[in-house]
C-alpha cells in the first residue's frame, strides 16, 4: 500500500488500556445513557422486524399466492432477495479469514463486525427459502434422515447443495465467530459492574482466563478455521450459482456464473460493510480504530471485484451471442431493451459505472462519497440478481408462455422487514457487545511499540 | 509437597510487560518449574516456547473430523442413491460420484471446524465455571485488560512458598500474590 505510512492502522499513542476501556465502555454504558440516536435507529429498524412478522403471517395463512409470482416467473423477490443477502454474507469470512491468512494486519479492525454482519445476513437468506416453500412447515425435508416414507433429498440437484452450503456456512461462521469473541467476553466480564451484565458476560466468556496454554491452542485451531473457512466461503455462492447455471433458462446456462456469482458476493459484501462501518464509526468515534486506511483499502478491494464484475457481465454477453442459440442471443438483446431494460441499464450504472470513481484518491477518501458509492454497489448488486433472476425467467423458450413479473405489496413488505431484522440485529450487537476485537488490536499495539521501538505505557503495572 | 502449602494453589506474579514475561518464563523453566502457566491478554510469541509447551494436536482433531466428515457425507450419498433409492434416470451410472463432491466437500468442512471447536473446549478444559486464579484480586482488575502474570502452582515438586516468591521477585515481577485454592 502507497499510503502504509502516512496512515496507520491504529492511531498512535494507544495503550493495551485506553484499547480495551475505549471498545468495552460502549456496550457496558448503562441503559440510561444509551445514545439517542441509538435508540432512534434502533426503534425504527424493530418496526421493520415487526413488519416481517406481520407480512409472514399474513404470507403463512394464504400461502406464495400473494406474492408476484407466477408461471413462468416462479422465483421472485424471495430468491433474489437470498441471493442478495447471501452475497453479503460473503465479505465477513472473506475479510477474517483470507485476509488473516495473507497477513493483512488492517483486517483486525474490521473482522469481527464484518463477521456479525455475515451471520445475520446469512440468517436473513436463510429464511428466504423456507417462505418462498409453498408448505414451509416441511422444509426440515430436505435434511436426510432415515424417514418412514424410505425418501432421500436428491443428491444430484444443486438445491439440496445449496442446503449443505449454506448451513456449514452459517455454522462455520457462527463457530468462528464466537471462537474469536470469547477472549474479549472475558474482558467484558472483568470490566462489568453490575452483578447481572457480569454473570452473562461470564457464562458467554466460559471462563477464560487468557492462559497461555489456551492461547496456544486457540492460535492453532484459529489459523486453522480460516484456513477451512476460505475455500467455504468461495463453495458457498458457487452452489448458489449452479441452482441457475445448471437450469437450461436462456441467461442462466453459463459455466462463468461461479466465479462471477463470487466476485458479486465479495462485491456486494464490501459494499455492505462500508455502508454499516462509515455511520458506525462516526457515532461511535471508532477514527482511531477504523482509520481512513481501512475505508480506503475496502474501496480498493471493492474496484477490483467489481471489475471482475464488469468482466462477468461482458463474458455473460459475449457467450449469449457466442452460443449461437437464438434463445439465449433473444435473452441478452431482451436485456438491453426489453421490459426490464432500464433495471438492467441501472445495475450496469451502478456496478461498473460508478465504482470507478474510487480510482480517484480524493473520491476514495471521502468519507461521504465512499459511503454513497456503497449504497450505488448494494442497489446495483440487488437489480443483477433481480436481472438474472426475473428477466430470465420472463422470457423462456415458449413465447405463448412468455409473462412479466412485478412485485406485489407482500414482497416488498418482506423485504423490506429483512432490512428491518438484520438493522435490528446490527444494533443490538453493537450495543451489547465489542464490535472490534480487543484483544487482536492489544496485539496491533504490542507489535507497533516492538516495530517503533517504543515500549507501551503500561499505566498502572503495580496495581491500582 | 509440603502440607502447609494445600490452602495455596501457587504464586501468581505480574510482569510489565510480554517481553519481560517470556524471558521470566524462560527462566522459570529453566530453574526446573514445570506446573506453571502464564497469563496475557493477548497472545504472546514466544511465550509458549519458554514454558515448553508440546506443539498442539488440535489439528489433528480438525483432521480426524474433516476425515470423518468427507468420508460419512459421500458414503450416505452413495448409500443413498445406490443401495437404498436407486433411481434409474436413462441408464446413467447410480454411483455418479462427481455430482456428491459439492456435499462431501461441505460436510468434510463443518466435521473439520467442529472437530477443531470441541477439541479446543476438551484441550482448554472450558467451560470452567471456576479456577482459583481469579482469586486474585489484582488478576480480576487486569488479568484480560493489561496484565501479563506467571503463575507456578504449588503442586509442583520444586514449589516452596518462600524460595519461589523471592525467585519470582527476583526475576523482576512488580507484584507476586498468593492464589488461594
Amino acid at each position: 500500500m502507497a499510503n502504509s505510512k502516512e496512515i496507520p492502522v491504529l492511531q498512535p499513542g494507544h495503550t493495551y488500556r485506553s484499547i480495551t476501556e475505549q471498545i468495552s465502555d460502549i456496550p457496558l454504558t448503562r441503559v440510561k445513557n444509551t445514545p439517542r440516536g441509538w435508540w432512534i435507529g434502533f426503534f425504527l429498524a424493530f418496526l421493520g422486524t415487526l413488519l416481517l412478522m406481520y407480512a409472514v403471517t399474513i404470507l403463512f395463512v394464504n400461502g406464495v399466492g400473494i406474492f408476484g409470482i407466477n408461471i413462468p416467473v416462479g422465483w421472485g423477490f424471495d430468491i433474489v432477495n437470498f441471493v442478495w443477502w447471501i452475497g453479503i454474507g460473503h465479505a465477513g469470512t472473506l475479510i477474517s479469514a483470507i485476509l488473516l491468512l495473507f497477513r493483512q494486519e488492517w483486517r483486525t479492525s474490521i473482522n469481527r463486525f464484518a463477521e456479525a454482519m455475515t451471520l445475520f445476513a446469512v440468517a436473513n437468506a436463510g429464511l428466504y427459502p423456507i417462505l418462498h416453500l409453498g408448505r414451509p412447515w416441511l422444509a426440515f425435508y430436505l435434511i436426510p434422515y432415515p424417514n418412514s416414507q424410505g425418501l432421500w433429498p436428491q443428491f444430484r440437484s444443486p438445491l439440496v447443495w445449496d442446503v449443505f452450503a449454506i448451513t456449514t456456512y452459517m455454522l462455520v461462521s457462527l463457530l468462528f465467530w464466537y471462537m474469536g469473541i470469547v477472549p474479549d467476553l472475558a474482558t467484558m466480564r472483568d470490566r462489568a459492574t453490575h452483578k447481572l451484565v457480569r454473570l452473562i458476560y461470564g457464562i458467554m466468556a466460559l471462563g477464560w482466563r487468557s492462559s497461555a496454554r489456551h492461547w496456544h491452542h486457540y492460535k492453532s485451531v484459529y489459523l486453522l478455521m480460516a484456513a477451512l473457512a476460505t475455500p467455504l466461503v468461495i463453495s458457498v455462492h458457487s452452489i448458489v450459482s449452479m441452482d441457475f447455471a445448471y437450469g437450461l433458462v436462456p441467461g442462466w446456462h453459463s459455466t462463468i456464473f461461479p466465479p462471477y456469482f463470487v466476485a458479486g458476493a465479495v462485491f456486494s459484501g464490501f459494499a455492505m460493510v462500508l455502508t454499516l462501518m462509515i455511520p458506525l464509526r462516526k457515532v461511535y468515534h471508532l477514527e482511531d480504530f477504523i482509520t481512513q486506511r481501512h475505508l480506503e483499502n475496502m474501496a480498493k478491494i471493492l474496484l477490483f471485484v467489481g471489475l471482475i464484475v464488469a468482466y462477468g457481465y461482458l463474458m455473460e454477453n459475449f457467450s449469449g451471442w457466442y452460443s449461437g442459440d437464438p434463445y439465449e442471443r433473444a435473452n441478452t438483446i431482451d436485456r438491453f431493451v426489453g421490459a426490464y431494460a432500464p433495471l438492467y441499464w441501472g445495475l450496469l450504472f451502478s456496478n461498473v459505472v460508478v465504482p470507478q470513481l474510487i480510482w480517484f484518491k480524493k473520491i476514495r477518501t471521502h468519507n461521504v462519497a465512499l459511503f454513497v458509492i456503497a449504497i450505488f454497489v448494494n442497489v446495483g448488486m440487488w437489480l443483477e440478481r433481480f436481472i438474472i433472476i426475473v428477466q430470465s425467467l420472463s422470457k423462456d423458450f415458449l413465447p405463448s408462455s412468455w409473462h412479466l413479473y412485478t412485485p406485489s405489496i407482500w414482497d416488498i413488505a418482506t423485504f423490506a422487514g429483512t432490512i428491518g431484522l438484520f438493522l435490528t440485529l446490527i444494533f443490538l450487537f453493537v450495543r451489547v457487545l465489542p464490535a472490534i476485537s480487543i484483544f487482536e488490536l492489544r496485539e496491533l499495539v504490542h507489535h507497533q511499540a516492538e516495530t517503533t521501538g517504543e515500549s507501551v505505557r503500561a499505566e498502572s503495572a503495580t496495581g491500582d | 509437597m509440603d502440607k502447609k502449602y494445600q490452602t495455596i494453589y501457587g504464586l501468581l506474579a505480574r510482569f510489565a510487560d510480554p517481553e519481560m514475561l517470556v524471558s521470566a518464563a524462560q527462566r522459570a523453566a529453566e530453574a526446573g518449574y514445570r506446573r506453571m502457566d502464564a497469563y496475557t491478554p493477548f497472545p504472546v510469541e514466544g511465550l509458549a516456547e519458554a514454558l515448553r509447551l508440546k506443539p498442539s494436536i488440535l489439528p489433528y482433531a480438525v483432521l480426524a473430523g474433516g476425515i470423518t466428515g468427507g468420508l460419512l457425507g459421500f458414503l450416505m450419498q452413495v448409500y443413498a442413491t445406490v443401495v437404498s433409492y436407486p433411481l434409474n434416470i436413462g441408464g446413467r451410472p447410480l454411483n455418479s460420484w462427481l455430482a456428491y463432491i459439492p456435499i462431501t466437500f461441505e460436510l468434510t468442512v463443518l466435521l473439520a471446524a467442529f472437530g477443531g471447536i470441541i477439541g479446543l473446549l476438551i484441550a482448554t478444559r472450558l467451560p470452567q465455571p471456576y479456577h482459583p486464579v481469579f482469586n486474585v484480586e489484582d488478576f480480576q482488575k487486569h488479568g484480560s485488560q493489561d496484565g501479563f502474570y506467571l503463575g507456578i502452582e504449588a503442586s509442583d515438586p520444586d514449589f516452596n512458598l518462600p524460595d519461589t516468591r523471592k525467585f519470582l521477585e527476583s526475576l523482576g515481577a512488580t507484584l507476586v500474590s498468593e492464589i488461594e485454592a
